[in-house]
């Protein structure tokens, strides 16, 4: 463990670029997605449109993608910018389609109730459709959460650190602990925010796990 | 003055004619009862009265003002709807979901609560619900807290679509006879969608039985229909020549029993 114990301060320091980079990339992704999806649930034509045209952006190789972005950006190649964009490309992607399903999950007859009750449109969207498309968007953002950890690390080959910068520096010098680190430290980093996403997940969907209901079952008296 | 029907249609864009030409007056404090089969356009005219729907001719009418001159959203909060099984919000505790249009109207959330805690009570439900989930009631228990939740922002009416079919006859008879007691209490002006004939006798004021596109096949009150049917369809919806319908008595040990087509005791002619 003698390289680890040397470099620990820099393995902290690529950890916390790694989460800087994968975190707003995720974010953003979820954020455009469910736009994307809610566009595709509301107009199912658009949506073909739409939708196909994500899948095909997700066949784009990485590194072309890196290349490309900051020309059409206008920003330098190496700035962390041109890798959160790469990186929030795929993960919408990768999302919008489930965004649309996770709306088409939710129940039309509640959503039919609610606007005859006297929500608005908006009101349907945030405190209806949103909340009770959460546990197939969830799903959906564990998915994107981990291929974005993951991908964060080909940001090394033109440049931008994070713990793929060990898997380079690694390669190159020949340190196999190094690269080691980087490749166990990126999967935990992938568990430990999938597991947050999990965690996240529930404490928003309480009635999906039902834990008010075993604590009454027993006194309630039921009338019907 | 109540609910106007005035010679409303809806017509859909692909040409299917839902209703073709409906007028029917709902007096104030009444319960409707609008029953037909799939495809006879009463959930359709329902609708009309909170704008789900809108009518493409003729007007519905409230209290003397046409819908259509109202803010929709505004009102629906002042009208109170219960759906089919299954309308109640899944993600919201029972309490939350009898508070909603409330909350929704800007009244404040723990005023609000404190009243759905009593509306529980008036349904018939135990305060032990109040905590807990849709999904974790039966069918009976969710559709009493769709009527709480209908009556929780005080509407003058109610519209009411399918709101028993889902439960099985034993339940629904009982919420059949709560809502009975309630509407002798709160008197609201109440539009009820059934297919159900026995559902709308029981409950309904006046009955309207309808055709295919929201044609009137009779309009009266239950005895009107039973006693004089107008024509060979309301006869046959109404099951007038069933066995359990037509009744006679016979003289045993004194007493004038009532037994129906098949012989079967149904009671006793009270003297």
């Amino acid at each position: 463990m003698t390289w680890l114990d040397l470099n620990r301060d820099l393995v902290w320091d690529l950890l916390g670029q790694h989460v800087r980079l994968a975190v707003p990339a995720v974010l953003i992704s979820v954020v455009v997605a469910i736009v994307l999806g809610r566009i595709a649930w509301r107009w199912p034509r658009v949506g073909t449109v739409v939708l196909g045209a994500a899948s095909l952006l997700y066949s784009v190789p990485a590194l072309p993608l890196l290349i490309v972005v900051p020309v059409v950006l206008s920003i330098p190649l190496r700035s962390e910018t041109n890798l959160v964009v790469a990186l929030a490309v795929y993960g919408t992607a990768l999302l919008a389609g489930t965004a649309a399903d996770a709306f088409r999950s939710v129940d039309s007859q509640v959503r039919e109730a609610a606007e005859a009750m006297g929500y608005s449109p908006t009101g349907i969207f945030w405190r209806i459709d949103l909340p009770l498309a959460l546990p197939v968007l969830v799903s959906g953002i564990r998915v994107v959460t981990v291929s974005t950890v993951s991908l964060v690390t080909i940001g090394a080959l033109v440049g931008i650190s994070s713990l793929g910068s060990l898997l380079t520096d690694g390669f190159q010098r020949n340190i196999r602990e190094e690269v080691a680190t980087g490749v166990i430290g990126t999967m935990l980093l992938a568990v430990a925010l999938d597991l947050l996403i999990v965690a996240i997940g529930r404490a928003l969907t309480p009635w999906q796990h039902g834990t008010a209901a075993k604590a009454t079952k027993s006194s309630a008296g039921a009338a019907a | 003055m109540g609910i106007e029907f005035q010679n409303v249609g809806k017509t859909y864009p692909d040409g299917t004619v839902a209703v073709a030409d409906f007028s029917c007056t709902i007096p104030s404090h009444r319960t409707l009862a609008l029953v037909g089969s799939s495809g006879s356009g009463k959930t359709t005219l329902m609708r009309m009265v909170n704008r789900m729907v809108d009518a493409t001719v003729g007007a519905v009418l409230i209290d003397g003002r046409d819908v259509r001159e109202l803010d929709k959203v505004a009102l629906r909060r002042s009208i109170g709807y219960v759906p089919q099984a299954g309308g109640l919000l899944p993600h919201r505790r029972v309490v939350d979901n009898v508070a909603t249009v409330p909350i929704l109207n800007g009244v404040a959330k723990k005023t609000a609560r404190a009243a759905a805690m009593d509306l529980l009570e008036v349904v018939g439900l135990d305060a032990g619900l109040a905590s807990r989930y849709p999904a974790q009631l039966s069918g009976g228990q969710q559709q009493r807290v769709a009527v709480a939740r209908a009556l929780a922002s005080e509407p003058n009416i109610l519209l009411m679509d399918e709101p028993f079919g889902a439960v099985d006859p034993i339940v629904r008879r009982d919420l059949q006879d709560q809502l009975l007691q309630l509407q002798a209490e709160l008197g609201k002006t109440i539009v009820l969608v059934t297919h159900d004939i026995d559902e709308a006798f029981r409950v309904g004021d006046e009955v309207v039985i309808l055709k295919t596109g929201g044609i009137i096949a009779q309009v009266g009150t239950p005895q009107d229909i039973v006693a004089a049917p107008a024509d060979d369809f309301v006869r046959d919806f109404v099951g007038t020549d069933r066995a359990e319908r037509t009744l006679r008595t016979i003289h045993l040990d004194g007493q004038q029993v009532v037994v129906d087509g098949d012989d079967r005791p149904v009671g006793v002619l009270a003297q």
